[in-house]
């Protein structure tokens, strides 16, 4: 199967391209992508294409990466009614995403070789683009002894983490930290402090005091950032900070990346610099989410870290979740945004907004997470140069919508942002040369 | 006459308005429970139903007695007998108990935001017998109903409230009510019990109780919910009592005409001297009956918003 993709705007931060260009793909693969205005030489190449040719003519639309994200709840096996590999990787095509990473807090969790054997067949079966499992950094994700991560990275995990349930004990997470360099792989670390959360269902401050609602200060958060930095300046290990919500955190990052300790990379999602803690006002349990949502100021300064690179990725932390779970009183309602199928348009208000260039989006949104977790280099994700996987996203930004979750392909429709008005979205997204379209 | 809103979920968004209405609504209803006869047909043929997830005594007594007085069927349903053990969600209990025709559901759950829940999804007229930590509308109409009623007035008034800012509920409400009527709010208390942020609010904070209780017009207690001692809010009661318990001697400080209130029901000896509790100056009892006078005033303004 041969695919032509003519007239396209290609943002690639791997490779600099002037222009429209032409994308031929082969088996899945990238094969050449070709200047148009070398367009004499293109036309000859062209006009050898075998029969069976398809050619997407871009209309000088944005062509870009197909998306990496590196935080993802599928939920199967286990919790299939909030999601599952096929529904999940639908919603993923459909927001821009082709390279999934999903998170081990399954049933059974990710610990073992036989699960994720069993994620990785069955994404190959049914899912709509490439799924890499995230193994869990202590069996059960207890925060009790390690699990077997060797056995775990040589099954498929690409990466390790107990996102959810941090390991509170700091002597297994050091030794979670040094073991794990003899796979070079990053732990992701899902930085909360629990016992100074104490249970708290949202940012701590006026508005939960004021909704009777327990809070979490975001001191929760910046503790365990500044201790997992200080784990990694003791081994040496590489760390992966998982959705900062602070102005806090991103300071500490900042200063540590500034120190020089540069194993550190981190990550924010789309909620924490759109929204704020008021959107849990009238106890909207769609804005209930962990970390929870913040302030104005906090926004701000993800904004920052975003720009100077303090935060080097632009994950959603997809949380599915069944709409009964979600119905209830904010107490008992589960913490999660759907993010996969607004996460493109939330993340282009920021090209909008003069926080980073389409270059930079797509860096931290492709390129970035499928180099920390060795994707890039070793399943050729990421990037659009020959010989890469053929994951990409012509994009449709001519038009507003308006995000209405009863169209989302996830299962979950617990978004904060139903009626926010976006302009990007994927026209087509082709993973691993799969075209994939919608009316 | 009536309010503008079907629902009575909490203070933090009643007008003066509303809240001027009920009190003088809850005047006249008071003039009724002085009578010999005490029952009054405003309501006959509707229907209330207490729903409570919590146990009660004087609050759901409160409201089935108000419901009463004004000729309404009353239906008690508390979360023991209920199906509530079977399973059965919130919001499907409701629907049912509205189903079988309920004008008012009066509710009090453990959860903050439950009654708001519950009026955005009902028709029937919610009114919120305390949600969580979050307001408890109609104990704090009382408070204000008795200050105004011995005071003359609630505006320029210096009103202490004293105890577990944080959780309580009561506190909450009265803060909203208090602040909107023009008193002047101090809390006092811990600091672990009183967020710093209701400065915002226009409120005054303190943690040296003599300090606050200077020159105050009215002096609230709130309950110590000693269950909450384990997770070290305070050392222990006896030290708690020794800072912010009141005391004959530390009313002093404040104005000599200062009322003593207090919601119930009371720690004696942990937040507050028996002496005081029992002593002239409290009007403890009294905040019950007006309780009375309050609720019949809510469920009857209630009843004039729906038509």
């Amino acid at each position: 199967m041969t695919i032509l993709i003519k007239n396209a705007e290609l943002t690639d931060p791997s490779q600099k391209m002037d222009g429209l260009c032409s994308i031929l793909i082969e088996d899945g693969k990238i094969k050449e992508i070709t200047s148009e205005r070398s367009a004499g030489k293109g036309q000859k190449t062209r006009e050898k294409q075998p029969q069976e040719l398809t050619v997407i003519d871009a209309e000088g639309r944005p062509v870009i990466p197909g998306l990496v994200d590196m935080h993802v709840h599928l939920r199967e096996p286990g919790f299939e009614y909030k999601e599952t590999i096929r529904t999940g990787t639908e919603a993923a095509v459909r927001g821009g995403i082709t390279t999934v990473c999903c998170m081990p807090n399954t049933r059974p969790v990710i610990d073992n070789a036989s699960i994720t054997s069993f994620i990785l067949s069955k994404a190959a079966q049914e899912g709509s683009c490439s799924v890499y499992p995230i193994g869990a950094i202590t069996k059960g994700q207890k925060g009790e002894e390690l699990a077997e991560l060797s056995i775990l990275h040589e099954a498929g995990c690409i990466a390790f983490s107990d996102d959810g349930r941090p390991v509170m004990d700091s002597l297994l997470m050091r030794r979670a930290l040094e073991y794990s360099k003899i796979l070079e792989v990053p732990l992701i670390s899902h930085c909360e402090d629990l016992a100074l959360a104490a249970g708290g269902v949202m940012n701590e401050g006026l508005t939960s005091v004021m909704l009777g609602l327990r809070g979490i200060p975001p001191q929760a958060e910046e503790i365990i950032v500044a201790r997992d930095i200080a784990l990694a300046e003791l081994t040496g290990a590489r760390l992966h900070i998982a959705h900062v919500s602070t102005a806090g955190s991103v300071g500490i990052i900042r200063a540590a990346k500034k120190r020089g300790i540069t194993d550190i990379t981190a990550e924010t999602c789309p909620h924490y610099f759109h929204i704020t803690e008021e959107a849990a006002r009238d106890y909207n349990t769609f804005a209930k989410v962990n970390p929870p949502l913040r302030t104005r100021k906090d926004i701000e300064a993800i904004r920052e870290g975003l720009q100077d690179g303090t935060i080097d990725v632009i994950a959603t932390d997809h949380a599915p979740h069944h709409l009964d779970e979600k119905s209830g009183d904010f107490d008992s309602a589960p913490s999660g945004i759907s993010g996969l199928e607004t996460s493109l348009g939330l993340s282009m208000k920021l090209v909008d907004d003069g926080v980073l260039d389409m270059a930079g989006l797509v860096g931290k949104m492709a390129l970035t997470p499928a180099r920390i977790l060795g994707l890039f280099s070793k399943n050729k994700k990421g990037s659009l140069k020959p010989g890469f996987d053929a994951d990409l996203v012509i994009l449709d930004t001519a038009s507003e919508y308006t995000v209405d979750p009863a169209l989302f392909r996830s299962k979950g429709v617990n978004t904060p942002f139903e009626g926010w008005k976006l302009r990007a979205r994927a026209a087509i997204t082709l993973s691993n040369g799969r075209i994939h379209t919608w009316t | 006459m009536g309010l503008s809103s079907k629902d009575l979920t909490g203070l933090k968004d009643l007008s003066p308005e509303d809240i001027g209405l009920i009190l003088e609504t809850a005047a006249g209803f008071k003039d009724v429970l002085g009578r010999d006869i005490k029952k009054v047909p405003a309501l006959r043929g509707k229907t209330t139903v207490t729903l409570f997830y919590e146990p009660s005594t004087r609050t759901r007594t409160s409201f089935e007695l108000a419901a009463k007085r004004l000729s309404t069927d009353v239906i008690n349903i508390s979360v023991s007998t209920s199906s509530v053990v079977k399973g059965e969600t919130l919001i499907d209990t409701a629907r049912n108990v509205e189903a079988l025709g309920a004008d008012f559901i009066i509710v009090r759950h453990s959860s903050s935001g439950i009654a708001q829940f519950l009026a955005k999804k009902l028709k029937a007229s919610v009114i919120n017998a305390g949600d969580g930590t979050n307001e408890h509308p109609t104990q704090a109409l009382l408070d204000l109903f008795t200050i105004q009623e011995k005071k003359g007035r609630l505006n320029g008034l210096k009103v202490a409230i004293v105890g577990d800012i944080l959780h309580s509920r009561v506190a909450k409400s009265n803060i909203y009510g208090l602040t909107r009527l023009g008193a002047e709010v101090r809390l006092i208390g811990p600091p672990t019990l009183v967020p710093g942020c209701l400065k915002d609010l226009g409120v005054r904070i303190f943690y040296d109780m003599d300090k606050g209780l200077q020159g105050a017009d009215i002096v609230m207690m709130l309950r110590i919910q000693t269950e909450r001692q384990g997770k070290g809010f305070f050392p222990s009661a006896e030290e708690y009592f020794r800072n912010w318990g009141l005391t004959t001697a530390r009313l002093a400080a404040a104005d000599p005409d200062a009322l003593v209130m207090h919601p119930g029901p009371m720690n004696r000896g942990v937040e507050i001297a028996s002496d005081v509790a029992d002593g002239g100056r409290s009007v403890i009892l009294e905040q019950v009956t007006n309780g009375l006078a309050v609720r019949m005033a809510v469920l009857y303004l209630l009843s004039g918003t729906k038509q």
